[in-house]
Formats: structure tokens, C-alpha cells, sequence
């Protein structure tokens, strides 16, 4: 090889680098094929009336309000529960924890509890909140098994932005004489929290299209009303679209139901990322200056 | 007084640090509690190794997850066939031929792609990915294994690339200046060197994204099928482990063996995860020290 002729080698490059655009090429073409038939036939259904009504004639018919609405309380449960802790533990982790086997066993379960499986969560759910603490399947076990879920990711967004802020900051305020608990809140978390909600959102994003912690811990197949408080079933847009794609009686007939409610969930999971975006943008362009 | 304060803050946020732990040990002795009481009625070696799943069998129930661990198996390992090489290409494509650029715009795109709801991953392999396996084999149904390896090697395609190109990122500068110094092309430099001493990091990547697709409940549950047989080909339906807890767990009597036998299934699960992602840390780890020096 190392003798061969300039051209081979330059050929196998060509070919190369090609294959490695071919690939990155393949996985443009999927997310463009996802959003083409979502939107090409989610379109038409969306209306005003899709968005603020209720299912009606056995979800025939109808809009998918209740979905939304529980979705959206399912996910301010799960920020109340999962943002102070991970923002909690994040702050144990940069700013206490001295370098040993319990910290890293603490590092090791943050990882571990990110790789268990959403199903696990849901049955976790079932023992612990519905049937332990004797909640039954409500909105409130939901939010619960939900919070605990996104807990990993709310820890690793609120590290990164806590190991962003520069260590003089803290040295300063140590050097003047603050206590360690008295320049983390004054030199520290003003800088960081911005961070840590941008990388919150993203994990919530990521919540509010799970279906497999909420199957089993509150969500309901159909419900005419709305949660009125904790302890009440919610219906939820995954859940939904879960249901009118599989488990409906009459699939084909409401077909265009289900690509209506993958469009609004799409829609919701892209707003809350595009949003976190923005945020972290200005952010940094703030801190620039 | 201060001091005393301090410290008071101090455990506080010790005792938040130690939740995740207390978590995680939660979540397995909650589920090994729950599934003991199966194995008062099935004997551990029929649930692991008997194929046969029928358990509200009005005569003899049986409770063997053999092919629900073959059909895991099978679609995560389907998946991995299309996932990995992509991925890698992908991740190649972003670290050493894009510019920086075009990496600005294309690395946001594989994050889009880890932002959409497994859900809906699972019903466009009901209306897109189905119909069109369906045309191509002339089977009456695309709901099969084939079906659910191509969706989970979309969702686990994020993880793939982003950790691979982490890895390839990595790679101290001096070994790719030593290979271009040696007259080796960018593309030499990458195929003998950077990918190999990636490699780690690249399995590492792999195997996390391993952990993805077997966990995956939502996608597998609504496009493979879920005809509880040991399959024979990836175009036959097939029921994983999660399928079958997220089937059954809706309808079963709390507290009775079918009940228990579910969190078996999962504390089965949470083992495969849990040993996929300690092995990948470990891999990590050693890759991080060896990339330090």
C-alpha cells in the first residue's frame, strides 16, 4: 500500500468520504420522511375545533382537547417533581462532593437510572406509587413516575451548566469571606440556572411524549371530562395516539384522528426544544457581553 | 452559628445526592419483591427457558419468556445491523468531512431525530414502514420483526452518532498528525486510525444504544406484531419482553402470578440494561485514561 500510486489512494478517498456523506445523507432522508407524512396528512385535520373540543361518537369524531390539556398538566407534575431535586443533586455533585467510591456511586446510578427502560419505570410506578403509597392510578402517580424518569436528565443538564461557571467566581466570593452555601447562591446559581432550565426543558420535551410510565399509573382510554384535581385519570396525547392507532374500534375511520395527534405532539415537543434553543442562544449571547 | 448552618445545607443536599442511589436500589428491590412470589407457582428454569407464554391458559398456564427474549433479541440485533454502520458513517461524516459549517446545521438534526416520541416512531411503522414491507415481501401484514429492527434503528440512531463522534472527537491530535506526517490521506488517517483508536469509545456508543432498543416499549409494541412464538424469520411477527408487560399489565388481577410474573419480565429487563450500561461505563472509563495520557 505504501507504494501504491497516488491515484488508489486518492480513489478509495473520493469513494470514501462519499459513502460518509451516503450515510449522513440516509439519516437526513428519515427525519424528512417522518415529518413529510406527519404533516402532509396531519394537515388538514388541525382546526381550531380539533384543538379545543372534546372526542365525540365513541372518538369518531371530534377533537382531542382533553389530550392536551392532560399532557400538559402530566408535565408541569413531573417539572415540580423532577426539577428541584435534579437542580439539588446537580449542586451536590459540582460543588460538595469530594472525589470518592460514594460519589462515584452516585455517578454510576445517574447513568444506570437513565438506561432503565420507560416500561420499567411504568411497572416501578405501579408498585411504588399506585398500589404502595396506595395513590391508584391517577395524575398524581403519573407526574410521580414521570419525575422520577427525567431525574437523570435534569441532574446531567444542571451539572453542564454548573461546571460552566468559572471557578473564580466562587474563589472570589470564598476569598471575601462568604460561607461555601452563601457564594453558591450569590456567585453561582445566578449564572447557572438560566442553563440548567434550558437543558430542564429539553428533558420535559422528552416526558411529555412518553407512553409507557403512564399506561399503567393514570392515563385513561377516554374521559368526558377534565382532571379536576390529583387523584383524578387524565387522557394524554401519546396515550391517544397510541389508542387510535392500534387499539380503536374502527382504525381506518379515524386514521386522520391519529395523524392529527401525532402532528400536535410533534408540534408540542418542538416547540418546547425550539424554545429551549432560544433560550440558550440568548443566553450566551448575554453572558458575551 | 454559621458554621452550623453550613453544615445543616450541606447534608441537605448530600441526602439529594444520595436519592438517585436509594432510586435505583428502589426500583430493583421493588422489582424483584413483586416477581418472587411468581416462582412459588413456576420453576425459574421453565420462565427462562421454556418458549411457551400463555399464561391465562384455562387448563395449564405456562409461564416461559424464552421467545420474548428471542424476539428482544432479534429486533435489537436487526436494528444494530442498520443502526451501527450508519451511525458510524454518520458520526465520521460530522467529525472529519463536514465543515464546520454544514456541522453546525447537521448536528441539530440528529438531535431532532432524539426528540421525537417513540410513539409516533411507532405509528408511522403501522402507516409508512408496514405497508411498504408488506408491498415488498407480498405478506398480508408489515407488522413484523423487520418492521421493528428499522424503527429501532431510527431511535437508536441519535445515540449511535452523537457518543461515536464524542469518541472519534476524542482522538489527541498528535495521532492524527503522526498518520498525515507519514503520508497517509485524510481518508487512511481515518479508516486506520481514528476509528481504531475510537474504537472503545465507538462500543461504548453501541452498546448504550444496545440498552435503547431493548427497553423500547412504545414503537416494538404497536409495529412487530406480538404473536407470543418463538419466531422463525425476521418477517414474522414477534413479541418482545416489553410488548408483553405493556399488553398484559393492563388486564391482568393485581396479585396473582400473571401479575408477578410481569415484574419478572421486568427485572429481567433491568438486568439486560443494567449490565449493557455498567459494561459501556466501564469501557468509557478506560478509554477516557488511555485518551488523557
Amino acid at each position: 500500500m505504501k507504494y501504491s500510486p497516488f491515484s488508489i489512494k486518492h480513489l478509495q478517498q473520493t469513494f470514501g468520504f462519499h459513502f460518509l456523506r451516503f450515510c449522513m445523507g440516509v439519516v437526513i432522508l428519515i427525519l424528512i420522511v417522518v415529518f413529510h407524512d406527519i404533516f402532509s396528512k396531519g394537515f388538514g385535520i388541525i382546526s381550531w375545533e380539533f384543538l379545543t373540543t372534546a372526542p365525540r361518537k365513541g372518538m369518531t369524531e371530534g377533537g382531542i382537547y382533553p389530550a392536551i390539556v392532560g399532557t400538559f398538566y402530566v408535565t408541569v407534575l413531573t417539572t415540580i417533581f423532577s426539577v428541584p431535586l435534579g437542580m439539588g443533586c446537580a449542586i451536590y455533585l459540582n460543588e460538595y462532593a469530594p472525589d470518592s467510591k460514594l460519589t462515584r456511586l452516585i455517578r454510576m446510578s445517574i447513568r444506570n437510572l437513565s438506561g432503565v427502560p420507560s416500561i420499567v419505570y411504568g411497572l416501578f410506578g405501579v408498585a411504588l406509587f399506585v398500589e404502595l403509597f396506595n395513590l391508584g392510578t391517577c395524575l398524581l402517580a403519573s407526574g410521580l413516575t414521570l419525575g422520577l424518569m427525567t431525574l437523570p436528565w435534569t441532574i446531567t443538564a444542571s451539572e453542564e451548566a454548573l461546571k460552566s461557571v468559572p471557578r473564580s467566581y466562587r474563589e472570589g466570593s470564598l476569598a471575601l469571606g462568604a460561607t461555601q452555601w452563601q457564594s453558591i447562591r450569590t456567585n453561582v446559581l445566578p449564572y447557572a440556572v438560566p442553563g440548567m432550565l434550558t437543558g430542564t426543558i429539553l428533558g420535559l420535551a422528552r416526558a411529555a411524549g412518553e407512553t409507557a410510565p403512564i399506561l399503567f399509573t393514570g392515563a385513561a382510554f377516554y374521559l368526558p371530562f377534565l382532571p379536576e384535581s390529583l387523584s383524578d385519570q387524565f387522557m394524554a396525547l401519546p396515550y391517544h395516539l397510541y389508542i387510535m392507532s392500534t387499539q380503536h374500534h374502527a382504525i381506518m375511520q379515524v386514521r386522520p384522528i391519529a395523524y392529527g395527534t401525532a402532528l400536535v405532539l410533534i408540534v408540542l415537543v418542538f416547540l418546547l426544544n425550539l424554545s429551549a434553543v432560544v433560550l440558550r442562544y440568548q443566553l450566551r449571547k448575554r453572558y458575551r457581553e | 452559628m454559621h458554621r452550623q448552618k453550613e453544615n445543616i445545607i450541606k447534608s441537605l443536599f448530600f441526602l439529594n445526592g444520595l436519592l438517585v442511589v436509594i432510586a435505583l436500589l428502589g426500583i430493583f428491590l421493588l422489582l424483584l419483591f413483586n416477581a418472587l412470589p411468581t416462582f412459588k407457582d413456576v420453576k425459574f428454569s421453565e420462565f427462562i427457558f421454556r418458549a411457551n407464554w400463555n399464561p391465562s391458559a384455562y387448563l395449564e398456564s405456562s409461564y416461559g419468556i424464552l421467545s420474548q427474549v428471542v424476539s428482544t433479541l432479534m429486533v435489537t440485533i436487526g436494528s444494530l445491523i442498520i443502526a451501527v454502520p450508519l451511525g458510524i458513517g454518520t458520526a465520521a461524516y460530522l467529525s472529519d468531512v463536514a465543515s464546520p459549517r454544514v456541522r453546525e446545521i447537521a448536528k441539530p438534526i440528529v438531535e431532532i431525530l432524539a426528540g421525537i416520541p417513540s410513539v409516533v416512531i411507532g405509528f408511522l411503522g403501522i402507516v409508512l414502514v408496514g405497508p411498504l414491507i408488506a408491498k415488498a415481501t407480498g405478506n398480508y401484514s408489515g407488522l413484523n420483526a423487520l418492521n421493528g429492527s428499522v424503527l429501532l434503528a431510527v431511535m437508536s440512531l441519535p445515540t449511535i452518532v452523537s457518543l461515536s463522534e464524542d469518541a472519534l472527537g476524542s482522538v489527541p491530535k498528535s495521532y492524527t498528525e503522526a498518520s498525515l506526517a507519514l503520508g497517509g490521506n485524510p481518508w487512511q488517517t481515518l479508516i486506520r486510525v481514528k476509528i481504531p483508536a475510537a474504537s472503545s469509545g465507538i462500543l461504548a456508543a453501541t452498546m448504550l444504544g444496545m440498552g435503547r432498543a431493548i427497553g423500547e416499549t412504545m414503537t416494538v409494541l404497536m409495529a412487530t406484531g406480538n404473536a407470543p412464538a418463538m419466531p422463525k424469520s425476521f418477517l414474522e411477527p414477534v413479541r418482545t419482553m416489553t410488548a408483553t408487560i405493556a399488553i398484559e399489565l393492563g388486564e391482568v388481577p393485581y396479585y396473582t402470578t400473571h401479575f408477578h410474573s410481569l415484574f419478572a419480565i421486568g427485572l429481567v429487563l433491568f438486568i439486560f440494561t443494567f449490565i449493557l450500561n455498567l459494561v459501556s461505563d466501564i469501557i468509557l472509563h478506560r478509554y477516557e485514561k488511555r485518551m488523557r495520557v
